[in-house]
């Protein structure tokens, strides 16, 4: 298992479909006086108007790992520009990555799971994708890119509101929300947020997967939070809660299990091991934090695709609940089987 | 010398810990290389340190930022930066500049020639300057992971994604292209010309015997392999990645072809970086916990050169005549060993 040093350089993964405003975003951490300086990996060398040595042009070259599987890809580039960027450590605090508007952000992910030498040095932060207000339900019919950037996020930077009715804002958001609930969501004009919003969440790191909850709300509308498991519902259907719209999508869902009885860990990990290893395709996205019977520790653990990473967090606090919570996003994802396996490993 | 098996207390090793010269560099290191009877100590950005056997250090600035990638023919290190130069550092400690990429990329990669051409990469495109000054590109599919020429005739090595291109720069004829998927980090070639082996982004080499192509497969490594090293004449590679060195066959027709690797001085900890005498069957191995061996190949029988418990080594290096051992460590401590 890796270490958690906070001594690994903050990775942030920037990611949007096309014209959704990622470079205005980027510049806007290059320019603002946040005192940091930060390493940028971009793809279109140019559109950033601000001169620093340290933004790096990428080829993007995703390879498959010789291991046998198929969704083990990763970003062959970055590890040489990470490998090269770490002889100018002190140099920088952070690195951000820009991708591409329609690269998929899973062989980016998975190169800070798989490659030695990048896990000892950085640690992905987050994945912020920037969605455009206007366009991306669209997007989300005909583009697959953008379903997988908005399911791979941790954070959504909604821009563009400016151009769209207040009801059509909603409509994206629950569009958004039938994807990926767990993600953290800001809505901004030219990607005005603050950047403390966005950078260095420590989303990605396993010491911070707490806040499981769906995130409903959170972008400020004065609705109170939603305390419901959408997955007790019925699918395919929209329905309105205060006037925000709740969409299940079709092809990509997100599914949450959660057990207060404490789980056996000899039949989890092999369970789980399975599942990604068999449905790994399916899964972009897994968390989860876990009380095992006979363990005084809680256990955390992400993953993406057939990739995981977990370790002992801390020991649970006194009077804390002990209870166990695991998300999936994916598309496709076999419900029903994830629940009856998951239902097997807890403890009578 | 005694032979030691791995459960043995170092203490009971020979050690000649107290025959170091140590020296503050004050720069993290990455490479070291003897010109003469200096050694160059080829820090992570802009400086080389030059140090004397006398111990006198003097800096020379090289780069204007990172320096990527090292090699040196003996006379000269020719430095690839992410400044987009070229340079090469002679032994009086003059720099030369080489080249410029007219876009300022990296330049990931160098490699020279006995007969003085000089190779680097930046990206896709791999340049080859021969003695008189011409230089010629050639695209690669992928990013270059390596560079190498071959010991004769004028024939680089380029490791990409998916294989390795052997190209002629000088010959009009179709470069060869020997497959192998995955993405291939870093070349060379045995220096009988005889076999070429690369090292992979998973923890394995891949090899080819030149005559007929045949595949070799070198797997079973817990690390990436990310030093190697060919004993004097090319009769074993020693290679870093496990938490013993690894010495792989290559004296027979069919290298290491269904043979077993030798595994010399196991320790606890993992092998970064290794480096065998120029003229003798030893070599000297640097480990992640501190710890630096000279190891005899025939029967691994083990000299400490360094204590564990210190950083990281990134660097060792041996003059030409095998009298010098020169190294370094992730935090900088260095020291050179007459031997």
């Amino acid at each position: 298992m890796p270490e958690l040093t906070s001594r690994k350089i903050p990775v942030t993964v920037l990611t949007g479909y096309l014209g959704a405003g990622k470079t205005t975003l980027l510049n806007r951490i290059l320019s603002e006086n946040h005192g940091k300086k930060y390493a940028v990996i971009v793809n279109e060398f140019g559109e950033i108007g601000i001169d620093n040595d340290l933004i790096i042009g990428a080829d993007e070259e995703v390879f498959e790992m010789n291991n046998g599987c198929v969704c083990c890809t990763v970003r062959g580039d970055l590890v040489r520009i990470l490998d090269g960027l770490m002889k100018r450590k002190g140099k920088f605090d952070a690195i951000i990555v820009e991708t591409t508007g329609l690269a998929d952000p899973a062989p980016v992910a998975q190169t800070f799971f798989v490659d030695e030498d990048v896990q000892k040095n950085a640690r992905l932060d987050a994945v912020i994708t920037v969605a455009d207000a206007r366009w991306l339900s669209d997007r989300l019919k005909d583009a697959p890119e953008a379903k997988n950037q908005i399911a791979f996020a941790d954070v959504i930077v909604l821009n563009k509101t400016d151009l769209v009715t207040k009801a059509e804002l909603a409509e994206v958001e629950a569009r958004i929300r039938g994807i990926n609930p767990y993600a953290t969501l800001h809505r901004t004009e030219r990607c005005q947020v603050k950047l403390s919003d966005v950078l260095e969440r420590g989303a990605f790191d396993l010491d911070r997967i707490l806040e499981l909850e769906p995130d409903f709300l959170d972008a400020g509308d004065g609705h109170d939070h939603h305390g419901h498991d959408h997955h007790d519902h019925d699918h395919h259907h929209d329905h309105g809660h205060g006037g925000l719209k709740h969409y299940h999508d079709e092809e990509m869902q997100s599914l949450s299990l959660r057990s207060d009885k404490p789980l056996d860990a000899t039949r989890f990990m092999p369970w789980l091991q399975n599942l990604v290893a068999t449905e790994g395709q399916k899964i972009l996205r897994s968390k989860g934090i876990l009380a095992f019977s006979d363990d005084n520790e809680r256990y955390v653990f992400q993953g993406v695709h057939m990739m995981l990473e977990g370790d002992h967090q801390r020991a649970w606090k006194a009077g804390e609940s002990r209870q166990s919570r695991l998300v999936f996003i994916g598309r496709e994802l076999p419900e029903q089987a994830i629940r009856d396996g998951f239902e097997s490993c807890i403890t009578t | 010398m005694k032979q030691f098996g791995p459960g043995e207390p170092s203490a009971s090793i020979i050690s000649v810990t107290d025959q170091v010269r140590p020296l503050a560099l004050g720069m993290a290191v990455t490479s070291v290389h003897f010109l003469g009877e200096n050694a160059a100590f080829v820090g992570a950005e802009e400086k080389v340190a030059m140090v004397s056997p006398s111990g006198e250090i003097s800096a020379v600035a090289v780069h204007g930022g990172a320096i990527l990638c090292t090699v040196t023919d003996g006379s000269r290190i020719v430095m690839g930066g992410d400044d987009g130069t070229v340079v090469a550092l002679d032994a009086k400690g003059e720099v030369t500049l080489l080249a410029t990429d007219p876009k300022r990329r990296w330049i990931d990669n160098v490699a020279v020639h006995p007969d003085g051409a000089v190779a680097w990469s930046a990206g896709r495109t791999a340049t080859v300057r021969s003695g008189k000054a011409e230089e010629k590109s050639f695209p690669v599919p992928s990013t270059v992971g390596g560079l190498a020429f071959a010991p004769k005739g004028l024939r680089l090595a380029v490791a990409h994604y998916n294989g390795v291109t052997l190209w002629f720069p000088n010959m009009a004829a179709n470069p060869e292209f020997l497959e192998w998927a995955g993405s291939h980090l870093s070349v060379t070639f045995s220096p009988d010309n005889k076999f070429l082996v690369t090292s992979m982004h998973e923890p394995a080499l891949h090899g080819w015997r030149l005559a007929d192509n045949r595949h070799m497969r070198m797997t079973g490594y817990p690390g990436r392999v990310r030093s190697m090293s060919w004993s004097a004449g090319g009769k074993a590679l020693a290679t870093s990645g496990a938490d013993a060195v690894i010495l792989w066959p290559f004296a027979s027709k069919d290298g290491p072809m269904g043979k077993e690797p030798a595994m010399l001085a196991p320790l606890q900890a993992r092998v970064c970086v290794v480096a065998c005498h120029p003229k003798q069957d030893i070599l000297a191995a640097g480990y992640g916990d501190g710890t630096i061996l000279m190891v005899r190949l025939q029967d691994g029988a083990e000299i400490l050169v360094r204590r564990n418990g210190l950083a990281a080594v990134s660097a060792l290096g041996w003059n030409a005549g095998g009298t010098m051992l020169a190294f370094a460590a992730e935090d900088g401590d260095a020291g050179l060993l007459v031997v």
